[in-house]
């Protein structure tokens, strides 16, 4: 007998097929705001030969990696956001009644197959990126440039399902979940030294979104960080990933636990 | 004992605005330390006003609320920690929430029990039988859940609780909107469910004919406390609950005019009805008095009415 999940997938998709003609204009739209994110680079360089000193092909680099991871996570975990829905009708409880991970069954009932089509359009842009780019290939580099890309998926993830989980706590947070999946990718797709002061310190390093793109990038082009962090961590990614992904299933739990329900 | 609590209890935190930054903090106890013990294959009815805390209680057996203070076992697992587990073994109506696909056809979302559960196609398509004959499923077992009626929804998500074979069955006001026909097949298969002794089953019910036509055992809450938990007959005892004797007169019935072990309740139509209730003296006993002191045309005995009484308990707090 198939996974659970899979029954449950499938009756998903099943119930969307309804839904073609929007399929395919989410598909087009997604289309044109890809291109938008990666023509945005290129204006910036028009203008100016170095973005935070670094040049073209480089930031391509970490715009790549986030390009794939980002929609990666968003497939995969992204629909956890549509919580806050189930949380305000108390259809959460629905959820907590079956013999499942309840995390588990929510990604599985509402993924959305639309949100394949920016994967593949992601990992085109990361093979681009690949190919333009200065990168120091080794075998440590061949490693990283497969591991990176999925490591930002798990930390985009993580920010999801954690960002997605203060709805236990107040429902209206769509918001100021946006912030940290959004604006981190954002952040995320652009060398860190652009950024200056407080901002810097509290996305990059506290949140760890250097991890996601600008550190590896900078391993794989064989080149040191300018703010001073130590080469090694460079090559952390996965790690922090992984770390991310361990607190936001903790916290997952916790919200889990002060589910209100509602009324009966 | 398949259920168990002790001093169970659950604490709401409600903010409420006070400014434009100022919250003030109120703890609401929904419900407030609930010992119950149930046995296997027991039918219990637990009922309460709007807000008393059923649905609270209900929903901390079940695993989908965690107690503030107090424990709670169903099955010898604890629900919260144990949930997964303890969702194979138990079956949930709640009444206002649907446990299947809203955009499939009944037969699917059957189906999808069946994989979600892991049950043997064996025993699903048995219970699935038993259910499609009881319940007279077949109608409708290819529309989508979306256009089903409240009637058949209801019946549709009795088979789904059931799919898995569930030791305890929990229903949160199933006949709730009902058609009369709707309530009646409802109870008929609940009454025959209790038959077979094999499931427990815990109702919430604001309809106290569920009541009096299915559980012998009452717990009424209130407040999040446990008013009172026993019988149907013994709620009555406890809160002499009275039978009365209508009766029909040739005659007006003369005024002051008093019956040992009765007492003259109502006088209407002009003093040609009469209601008595009785206070100790059998229904036959008043009935030979009446028909010495006044002409009889017409006489009933009337049962005492749980409303009635259920009616005093909310309003006597």
């Amino acid at each position: 007998m198939a996974s659970p999940y899979w029954h449950l997938l499938v009756a998903q998709v099943r119930s969307q097929t309804q839904y073609r003609f929007s399929f395919t204009l989410e598909l087009v739209f997604s289309t044109v705001l890809t291109l938008l994110d990666v023509a945005t680079v290129f204006v910036l360089f028009t203008v100016n030969d170095s973005l935070g000193g670094f040049g073209g092909g480089e930031v391509f680099l970490m715009v790549g990696i986030c390009a794939l991871g980002f929609p990666l996570a968003d497939f995969a975990v992204g629909n956890v956001e549509r919580l806050r829905i189930y949380v305000r009708g108390g259809l959460f409880d629905a959820v907590l009644l079956r013999p499942l991970s309840a995390l588990g069954q929510l990604l599985a009932m509402d993924l959305s197959a639309r949100r394949a089509g920016r994967v593949v359009q992601g990992l085109v842009i990361y093979v681009v990126a690949l190919v333009v780019a200065p990168i120091a290939w080794s075998p440590a580099a061949a490693v990283l440039v497969v591991l990176a890309p999925l490591s930002a998926a798990v930390f985009f993830g993580a920010i999801f399902v954690g960002a997605a989980t203060v709805a236990f706590w107040w429902i209206e947070s769509g918001e100021f979940a946006n912030a940290f999946t959004y604006g981190g990718r954002d952040f995320a797709s652009y060398p860190t030294t652009v950024f200056g002061g407080l901002f810097r310190r509290v996305f990059a390093y506290a949140l760890g979104f250097a991890f996601v793109a600008y550190l590896p990038a900078l391993a794989l082009l064989g080149r040191s960080d300018p703010l001073g962090v130590p080469d090694w961590l460079r090559w952390c990614s996965p790690l922090v990933a992984l770390f991310a992904a361990g607190l936001a299933a903790l916290f997952w739990r916790t919200g889990v636990r002060h589910y209100r329900s509602t009324g009966s | 004992m398949i259920i168990q609590t002790s001093a169970l209890r659950k604490d709401f935190t409600v903010w409420r605005k006070l400014g434009r930054l100022r919250r003030e903090r109120r703890v609401v106890t929904a419900v407030d330390g609930v010992d119950l013990t149930v046995a296997e294959g027991e039918l219990l009815g637990y009922i309460g006003p709007n807000g008393a805390g059923k649905s609270t209680t209900l929903k901390m057996m079940t695993g989908v609320l965690t107690p503030s203070a107090g424990e709670v076992s169903v099955c010898g697992l604890t629900p919260v920690p144990q949930r997964t587990r303890l969702a194979r073994r138990i079956g949930v109506v709640f009444g206002q929430r649907s446990q299947l696909w809203w955009d499939l056809p009944l037969t699917e979302s059957f189906s999808l029990l069946r994989h979600v559960y892991r049950v043997p196609p064996a025993d699903h398509a048995a219970r699935l039988r038993r259910c499609r004959s009881l319940l007279d499923l077949d109608a409708f077992l290819d529309t989508p859940v979306r256009q089903l009626s409240l009637g058949q929804r209801m019946r549709a998500e009795l088979t789904a609780a059931l799919l898995h074979g569930p030791r305890v069955l929990f229903l949160d006001e199933p006949t709730i909107g009902l058609d009369v026909l709707s309530k009646q097949a409802v109870r008929g298969f609940l009454g025959e469910l209790h038959a077979t002794g094999d499931t427990t089953i815990v109702l919430t019910t604001h309809d106290l004919a569920d009541i009096e036509k299915l559980c012998r055992r009452l717990v009424v809450i209130d407040h999040g406390r446990v008013v009172h938990d026993g019988t149907v007959e013994q709620l009555h005892a406890a809160y002499r609950s009275k039978r009365r004797v209508v009766a029909d007169l040739d005659t007006a019935w003369p005024d002051g005019l008093t019956l040992p072990g009765a007492s003259v309740e109502r006088v209407e139509a002009d003093g040609l009805r009469v209601t008595l209730s009785l206070d100790g003296a059998t229904a036959g006993e008043v009935v030979a008095q009446l028909a010495q002191v006044v002409p009889l045309r017409d006489l009933s005995v009337l049962e005492p009415e749980i409303e009635d009484v259920v009616a005093r308990l909310y309003t006597g707090r």
